[in-house]
């Protein structure tokens, strides 16, 4: 493992530090608490820097944590202090942009928690155990949105009532559009 | 705020997710009752073993559904859960199916949950696909194969090294991301065949590697295996040329990652060094902050070795200090702090001070740690940069902040004697207005070591004084010991302390009268100019050689009698890993200058520690203890190393053994020593090692006689014996009985160099003149054909097992000729003094002159007769 870039977590937080959703690789923050006691201390330290046009880097505990920020929603992706910073800066593009496509550019909090099936499927498809997956923000959510009836599925296995409810959503999502 | 989750209850959504047993599946809200508990264990609630078990069973259900979106939650859950063996097994053939679906989202996924909740017997059922799988053509079910291969390798090593052919394939796949992935895996498959690795870079250096992760795992392959290579190295290093194409890739994660590598090669000449330096030096301009970081990161680490290469940045660099990123700004300052010259530092200093007041106190640290390595460096600049110390001392601060400046102030004062006396003041100011114990303490009792020494030490009386008026208990305690200190050390000032210490015995705190009716019934005579006796001074003031901890724990133990505390009664045994002291003795900062420090406090180490073995406590004064020599590869069952400990009628092996298996625990651990190729040893003693747990390192001693003073060498066989016992890995606990076992470890010689310490002259000429020719002893050798002439210096130099001096063991390159000079102290405490003169023919025939001088006649030819052999 000592050679193979690593990712050691991703973290989705809101403008208040709470979690939106997050990921942990290594076994650095065995706890809950002391997840959550990283989280507080990163976003305490990052909360004032501007880093909206261009992701901002800071070290922390022997990591160095790579982050940018879009409305209310704070992304964050941490990795060892000897990793490579454009490595880890780019699966944080990867993931920021692919959150973007996931919610169509309306990326904000109460849409991240709306679509949250989609974000946690966003980090299964980017990161597998702190080894990269794939950093392309299209191809990542390319993955995430098939979300499709297996080809083999007869279409009676649609109930009526999923149907509606697929088509309701095709509806508002064209007209939020 | 409205938000989907709000209000969310644990024990509701357990309920909703019933509906994962609907007859007719809703497809739609078992995805929403699934992402609830997705939300809730992100949000860090967790779930008792019966509810865990309990969804896991219903979700299982949902394969039956046939909707994608709602099959990826379902894989994501399970992954979650993280189910249990018997669990796993009715998951199993639900995956099993996707994995060979027409469906290639369902393989891919299927693979990756199998392969995280599986363990080894389910493995070698499902191997099969995998190995298929990794050849597959959808990159996503290849990568997805070889991704759970890497994880699957920690843990059943056995059957992933059995499909290194398909990997081997897989690493010529057109598909970026498969050949990144399956060459991270084929290295790690390959890692401890040296040559295999060497191979694989060869080939792929020449190829065409696709994606840029892929590129920079190449780069770190490569380092590896010139660092592996590096000790025969002449002329050009093999793949340099691949490095340096590398910083003209189109990826600036790819040119970043060669950059750093050059940096990192050891031995790295300017001439590498330029290019790599010229690309960072183009990414500190660049608009994007992590790009900045990087370079100036990589810099600053380049400065410390070196500085004169980074020096062309230098004006780059100095625009960085009013970077945004505050990380940046330091970065760039503390190496401007080290590549700096001396007329310099004035003009930087200023800069340095605007600068501080807007940074946190993490970014101050490693500024004022800069400043102290920087005023070690420049000792005629310590006015300017102990003024800035004090400056910064007085501003506001938190308490690692001022413990920085404090310890740097300290340092400076020990290694720049002109310093001393305006330190102590600056620290004497300080404690006047100090708001944390901790740092007071301290310094009263450095100012009690060092303020009677300095020139006029009654002037550093008021300071002390003015704490035991004005501080709490604990400070006013230490201020009393320090005066006390200047009393016994300063005769003139006697009188005036004592009565010091008198207004002290009506304090209101205990600790604090103890103390001054102590010192005033000590240090004798009663308050009148008289010497104080030695052995009250070593009472009082010397050092207490009892490892504290074990003095705690005594005392606790004692209970109030008649009988009185004996501190005879403390054991000396240091409880505590020696592992982790060498650790903490290697990450102290040794002042320039005075380079033998680091070994002498590990000889220090061990003989503490050996000295209190009672079997080995006769043998008298360590004489040298060897660097750990592996007795094992890596990533064995059993990892053994030795420390050789030579005393002088004795030798005492440490054999250091750590267990790495979890399942097992090792009881009467010895070491069987077959040393009949050393025929001068017999041996005495054996100290077995009671039990082995895993992963706690432990040590076996033991110990030959030899005879008195002679550099007996031989070559000893080891074969580790030991009751292994099964533990059982959930509740840790180990069974009964044990089966006696042997492993064969790797043999190991005493050498002559183990007799020879390593200890450096400041200056080697008048040394040697002062040792005279009476016992020089010169003669010449032929040392045949040599791979270069560095490979023969350092061939000689690690056989005699010297100090080299004034950095004459750095040969240079090309050169035909080379003089170096050693020095060294040999067993009986000689000291002995070598000068090397080599010399190299066209044919790399190598020839030697060696001259050398001791305080021994003997001790000269047997150095000759080292060489000799």
């Amino acid at each position: 493992m000592e050679f193979c870039p690593s990712v050691k977590n991703i973290l989705l937080l809101d403008s208040e530090g709470n979690r939106v959703a997050v990921k942990y690789y290594s076994d650095d923050w065995p706890t809950n608490s002391s997840k959550e006691a990283f989280e507080k201390a990163v976003f305490t330290k990052t909360q004032k820097t501007n880093a909206r046009a261009e992701a901002e880097i800071t070290m922390f505990d022997n990591n160095i944590v790579i982050y940018k920020f879009a409305q209310d929603l704070h992304f964050f992706v941490t990795g060892g202090d000897d990793e490579n910073e454009l490595i880890i800066s780019t699966v944080l593009q990867g993931f920021f942009d692919a959150v973007g496509l996931l919610l169509r550019d309306n990326v904000d909090k109460k849409e991240a928690l709306e679509n949250l099936d989609l974000i946690l499927l966003c980090l299964d498809e980017i990161v597998d155990g702190g080894i990269i997956l794939e950093t392309d923000a299209n191809v990542i959510a390319g993955k995430v949105a098939t979300h499709s009836m297996d080809s083999g599925a007869p279409l009676s296995e649609q109930t009526i009532s999923q149907a509606l409810a697929t088509a309701r959503e095709h509806l508002t999502r064209s007209l939020l559009r | 705020e409205y938000s989907p989750f709000s209000g969310i209850e644990k024990g509701a959504v357990l309920q909703e997710a019933r509906v994962f047993n609907d007859p007719q599946l809703d497809s739609r809200r078992c995805s929403q009752v699934i992402t609830k508990l997705l939300y809730l264990l992100n949000q860090g609630d967790s779930f008792t073993k019966t509810e865990a078990t309990e969804v896991f069973f219903s979700v299982t259900k949902l394969f039956q559904a046939r909707d994608i979106g709602l099959r990826r939650m379902v894989y994501l859950i399970i992954k979650e859960l993280s189910p249990s063996a018997d669990e796993v097994i009715i998951v199993t053939s639900s995956l099993m199916k996707d994995m060979n679906s027409k469906t290639d989202v369902y393989r891919a996924n299927a693979i990756r949950v199998l392969c995280r909740i599986t363990d080894g017997t389910l493995l070698t059922q499902i191997e099969r696909y995998l190995k298929q799988a990794i050849v597959d053509k959808n990159p996503v079910v290849a990568s997805a194969a070889l991704v759970s291969g890497i994880h699957l390798l920690q843990t059943n090593p056995e059957i992933v090294k059995r499909w290194s052919n398909e990997v081997q394939e897989a690493v010529q796949s057109r598909a970026a991301l498969v050949q990144f992935h399956a060459l991270a895996l084929l290295q790690q498959i390959r890692q401890n065949d040296r040559l295999a690795v060497s191979k694989l870079v060869t080939s792929l250096t020449k190829g065409s590697v696709r994606s840029p992760l892929a590129q920079c795992l190449l780069i770190r392959y490569t380092s590896q295996v010139i660092r592996e290579s590096s000790m025969n190295g002449q002329g050009d290093r093999p793949f340099y040329d691949y490095l340096e194409g590398c910083l003209r890739h189109k990826s600036e994660m790819v040119i970043f990652e060669a950059a750093r590598a050059i940096t990192e090669l050891s031995g790295v000449t300017s001439r590498e060094l330029t290019p790599a330096i010229t690309v960072l030096q183009l990414f500190l301009s660049s608009s994007k902050p992590v790009l900045r970081f990087a370079a100036v990161r990589t810099l600053n680490k380049v400065a410390m070795t070196h500085p004169m290469a980074v020096t062309t940045c230098n004006i780059d660099m100095e625009s960085l200090i009013s970077d945004q990123n505050r990380s940046i700004a330091t970065l760039a300052i503390t190496t401007l702090l080290k590549t700096g010259n001396e007329s310099g530092v004035d003009r930087l200093m200023k800069q340095i001070t605007n600068f501080m007041s807007d940074i946190a106190d993490e970014f101050k640290i490693v500024v004022v740690d800069a400043i102290r390595s920087l005023c070690l460096k420049f000792p005629l600049k310590f006015r300017t940069l102990m003024g800035f110390l004090s400056n910064i001392l007085r501003e506001e601060g938190g308490f690692e902040y001022k413990k920085a400046i404090v310890d740097s102030i300290v340092t400076i004062i020990r290694e720049i004697p002109d310093a001393k006396e305006s330190g102590l003041l600056h620290l004497c100011e300080f404690i006047e207005d100090c708001e944390f114990t901790y740092l007071s303490t301290q310094i009263l009792h450095f100012l009690g070591i060092e303020g009677p020494k300095t020139s006029d030490p009654s002037k550093y009386i008021r300071y002390i004084y003015n704490r035991v008026i004005l501080e709490n208990a604990t400070v006013r305690a230490s201020a009393v010991s320090t005066l006390a200190k200047f009393g016994a050390m300063v005769d003139s000032l006697k009188p005036r302390i004592f009565v010091l210490l008198r207004r002290c015995l009506y304090d209101n705190d205990d600790e604090v009268r103890d103390r001054a009716t102590l010192y005033l019934n000590t240090i004798g005579g009663d308050g009148s100019v008289v010497e104080t006796d030695k052995d009250v001074k070593e009472f009082l003031f010397g050092s207490l050689d009892l490892p504290l901890a074990n003095l705690e724990t005594s005392l606790k133990n004692y209970e109030p009698s008649e009988e009185p505390f004996d501190i005879r009664s403390v054991s000396r045994e240091v409880k505590s890993q020696p592992f982790a002291e060498k650790k903490a003795a290697a990450k102290k900062p040794t002042g320039l200058g005075a380079p033998p420090a680091g070994p002498a406090s590990a000889v220090d180490t061990y003989d503490k520690l050996l000295l209190s073995i009672p079997e080995f406590s006769t043998f008298g004064q360590l004489f040298k203890s060897s660097a750990p020599v592996e007795l094992t590869e890596a990533e064995t069952e059993y990892a053994v190393n030795v420390v050789k400990h030579i005393f002088d009628k004795h030798v005492v092996f440490q054999y250091n053994c750590t267990n790495t298996i979890p399942e097992q625990l090792l009881e009467d651990v010895t070491i069987v020593v077959d040393a009949s190729e050393a025929e001068e040893f017999e041996e005495v003693a054996t100290k077995p090692l009671k039990s082995l747990p895993y992963d706690t390192p432990g040590q076996t001693y033991v110990a030959f006689e030899k005879p008195e003073g002679v550099p007996a060498v031989g070559k000893f066989t080891n074969v580790l014996r030991f009751i292994v016992k099964e533990v059982d890995p959930s509740t840790g606990e180990a069974e009964e009985d044990g089966v006696e076992d042997e492993y064969q470890l790797e043999e190991f010689e005493v050498v002559p160099a183990d007799y020879m310490l390593k200890v450096g002259v400041s200056n080697f000429r008048n040394a040697w003149e002062s040792l005279g020719p009476d016992f020089e002893r010169v003669d010449e050798y032929g040392l045949g054909p040599r791979e270069s002439l560095k490979e023969a210096v350092s061939t000689v130099i690690d056989l005699l097992g010297m100090q080299p001096c004034e950095g004459t063991e750095v040969v240079a390159a090309n050169s035909r000729s080379h003089t170096c000079l050693l020095s060294g102290v040999y067993i009986g405490n000689v000291k002995v003094l070598v000068r090397l003169s080599f010399g190299v023919d066209s044919a790399k025939e190598v020839a030697m002159k060696l001259a050398v001088r001791s305080e021994d006649e003997a001790v000269s030819d047997a150095i000759h007769e080292l060489v000799a052999n």
